[in-house]
């Protein structure tokens, strides 16, 4: 049965040598060649059944009419069928209740984490640290609140975001235009001494009672704010546009306050709940 | 008939059909053993019940990869001691490198699955076709009925086989008794068809098709072990010295006398007097073989046999050769014994003194501290606590650090936590530190937070720091 063997000997050489080893030119095992065939008939069959030629417009279809982008579209509707119940139950919770289902506040915060990296992140930072001008959600203090059913509002609504008829809105007034430089000044001076810095006694003392008529409508005789009005808390550490000399100056006499867009209509109520949530638990929920 | 040396060389060369003759002897019994040895491991093991509580599985061998964890008997392995596996495969590899440098290639002969496989695959084909001349009678004749019913017959039982094969393999991945109902009833995970499906059709090509060209072509360790032997390590060999030259019987001044038992007997299809070579699995039926003739016609056995290359010209010489364990018995393999042993040892320790429940701590990086209304700095950390056992545990946190700092974990009261059983459980927690500290004005202050199992008293700690503001 056995044919005679070869001697190695007797096989050509390839001619290729390298420090005196050469490389035989020895057939290749015929199942070699089948898997070979194979291949090339599978790509055959590849092409007929899902996109392959390039051409000018677009690739060739296939006729299963595969398409990675319906694959990832049909992948999500699965996620969102998946999660149809959950969401249902979300909308129909009250936000303060969410917490007490370890199932929904896991849903909420998981979700909400991933709407606040889409829409929030940009002004108020991926960790939602805040920046100048753009308020910290992590620490306790609150313009409007930090309750949960607060946060949802002011997500819902947004903040002096006119196309919203219940936007929250407040307007400080500039006060250069109204009170004379010297006069400022004094309340500057006033607004340090309350906020515990460095300032001056005297003209701190004269400042004061311009706070109280000019300022204490909105922050407050002593300067802690009323978040009915969204007005700052003057007395603590944290101050959105800065603390110093300079920059509460600046704020008095040219007025400052943010925008932020209502969100309502561009996210889902679902979201809306799943971000407050989210929002609430980072460490300055109330 | 023509050498191919006068022509060309052919592209691609067909397989040539090796049709092993039935041989009896020790080796051949000890590979009986063998065999039914490992096959009975692979196909009982996932059948094996042990008992954990009622919160894990009661298989005793079982890879959970939908929950990442690996139970073995009593060891549970989580994803974060994979340096167990890791150690697991480095014994294997230094195992490997032991076995080939004292025994040669003793893994391939007798225990590699593509080896055990196709041996029974031949036992099947044997007992379906009859023995090495029926065999070859059966592929020269025409097609006819009884051909095709002996073909078909033998094709079903490899098939059966290989199905029983990739059926085994899916129950180490879930539970065993379960996943046969689901199977047979059809409402299995299509993985585990799928998975069935391949290995069936692997095992049924492997075994019964491909046999010794998966050794030659395909696998690459008959390379690798080649660089691995040298001239101590065993193989079996023929004892050119003794039997040539070759001859009928009577004839010839040698031993061999030419009979072809040890060619015909040969899964590989070579001969072993040709010397070494990367065919050779070492399975030692040859020497069986070989032994059976030499006692029929009154010669000593042995004329193939496990030796060492370095024997053959001391053997030439007269001289007496060293023994089989004066070959295992040295510097080389004491060396990789001591590596694998010593990996063994320190997994053995390791796996009794860890701990059944493991903390790790994620500071916040973004931010990495937040200023409160009244100046004080908090930190978060995301404080992770696998529970390792069958129960529900109660933990209790606290932290050591320079300054008084406070702990708070985020919606819980007080400082206990309690991880559900074989579960691993993310805390969001605080740390405070009011702006009198030394610590808030630090960058970076250790701190160490303590876990302690209510029950037990056992404590872990993981180190970390709070991040101050320098400023």
């Amino acid at each position: 049965m056995r044919k005679p063997k070869m001697n190695d000997e007797d096989y050509p050489t390839t001619g290729h040598e390298w420090d005196g080893i050469r490389e035989y030119d020895k057939p290749m095992p015929r199942w070699w060649l089948w898997t070979f065939y194979l291949c090339i008939l599978f790509s055959i069959g590849y092409m007929i059944y899902y996109p392959a030629i390039p051409l000018i417009n677009g690739a060739t279809k296939g006729v299963l009419g595969y398409s990675s982008r319906a694959e990832v579209q049909g992948e999500i509707d699965r996620v969102n069928a998946q999660n149809a119940d959950i969401e249902k139950l979300l909308l129909a919770t009250p936000m303060e209740q969410i917490a007490k289902d370890p199932d929904l506040s896991r849903f909420a915060s998981a979700g909400g984490a991933a709407v606040f990296r889409t829409y929030c992140a940009q002004c108020h930072g991926a960790g939602a640290q805040g920046a100048k001008g753009y308020p910290n959600l992590q620490d306790d203090d609150w313009l409007w609140g930090g309750d949960l059913t607060t946060l949802e509002t002011t997500i819902r609504h947004g903040i002096r975001h006119d196309a919203d008829d219940d936007t929250r809105y407040s307007e400080m007034p500039k006060f250069g235009e109204i009170l004379p430089q010297e006069e400022i000044k004094q309340i500057a001076e006033y607004v340090l001494a309350i906020s515990n810095q460095d300032h001056d006694v005297a003209l701190a003392m004269l400042g004061k009672p311009l706070f109280i008529d000019n300022c204490s409508a909105c922050h407050g005789e002593t300067g802690l704010g009323d978040r009915e009005q969204g007005a700052p808390n003057l007395a603590d550490a944290l101050w959105l546009f800065g603390g110093d000399r300079d920059t509460v100056l600046h704020t008095i006499t040219n007025s400052r306050f943010g925008v932020m867009p209502a969100w309502q209509g561009r996210i889902t109520d679902a979201q809306i709940k799943q971000v407050a949530f989210y929002v609430h638990q980072l460490g300055g929920g109330e | 008939m023509t050498t191919q040396t006068e022509q060309p060389p052919r592209l691609f060369e067909g397989r040539e059909p090796v049709f092993p003759q039935r041989v009896s002897g020790w080796y051949r019994r000890l590979k009986w053993w063998l065999m039914i040895f490992t096959l009975g491991i692979y196909y009982i093991t996932p059948w094996i019940r042990w008992d954990r509580g009622a919160n894990l599985p009661d298989q005793a061998v079982l890879v959970d990869l939908a929950n990442a964890r690996f139970f073995f008997f009593w060891i549970e392995i989580w994803p974060h001691e994979l340096y167990f596996v890791a150690g697991l495969l480095i014994m294997a590899g230094l195992g490997l490198f032991l076995f080939t440098s004292a025994l040669g290639r003793v893994w391939c002969g007798y225990a590699c699955p593509q080896t055990v496989w196709t041996d029974l695959f031949i036992l099947v084909e044997r007992w379906v076709e009859g023995d090495r001349n029926e065999r070859i009678r059966l592929l020269r004749a025409k097609w006819s009925f009884r051909k095709a019913r002996l073909r078909i017959t033998k094709w079903v039982i490899w098939l059966l086989i290989a199905l029983a094969t990739g059926g085994a393999w899916v129950f180490y991945f879930a539970d065993a008794p379960t996943l046969l109902r689901e199977l047979i009833t059809g409402q299995a995970a299509m993985v585990a068809y799928g998975t069935i499906a391949i290995l069936t059709a692997t095992t049924f090509l492997f075994g019964g098709f491909l046999r010794e060209q998966v050794c030659t072509y395909m696998c690459p360790w008959p390379r690798i072990q080649a660089a691995m032997m040298d001239e101590d390590s065993l193989t079996v060999a023929y004892r050119d010295w003794r039997g040539e030259p070759r001859g009928k019987l009577g004839k010839a001044e040698g031993d061999c006398i030419d009979c072809m038992a040890c060619v015909n007997v040969c899964p590989q299809g070579i001969d072993i007097r040709d010397g070494q070579q990367v065919e050779c699995i070492t399975c030692a039926l040859c020497i069986d073989a070989c032994d059976t003739m030499m006692e029929k016609i009154g010669k000593p056995r042995g004329l193939i046999d496990y030796c060492a290359l370095s024997d053959e010209p001391l053997e030439r010489a007269g001289v007496t050769p060293k023994t089989i364990w004066q070959h295992i018995l040295r510097l080389r393999n004491f060396i990789y014994f001591g590596l694998w042993s010593l990996i063994g040892v320190a997994m053995v320790v390791a796996l009794f003194i860890r701990s059944d429940f493991s903390a790790s701590i994620k500071p916040d990086r973004n931010p990495r501290f937040v200023t409160l209304s009244d100046g004080t700095l908090r930190n978060a950390y995301d404080l992770k606590i696998s529970n390792q056992t069958g129960a529900a545990r109660e933990f209790h946190l606290s932290i050591k650090t320079d300054d008084p700092l406070r702990l708070d974990l985020q919606g819980v009261d007080g400082m206990n936590i309690t991880v559900p059983a074989d579960e691993t459980m993310h805390q969001r927690i605080y740390v405070f530190a009011k702006p009198e500290y030394e610590t808030s004005r630090m960058d970076n202050a250790p701190i160490r937070f303590w876990v302690e199992d209510r029950a037990s008293g056992e404590r872990n700690h993981v180190d970390s720091f709070f991040a101050g503001d320098p400023k």
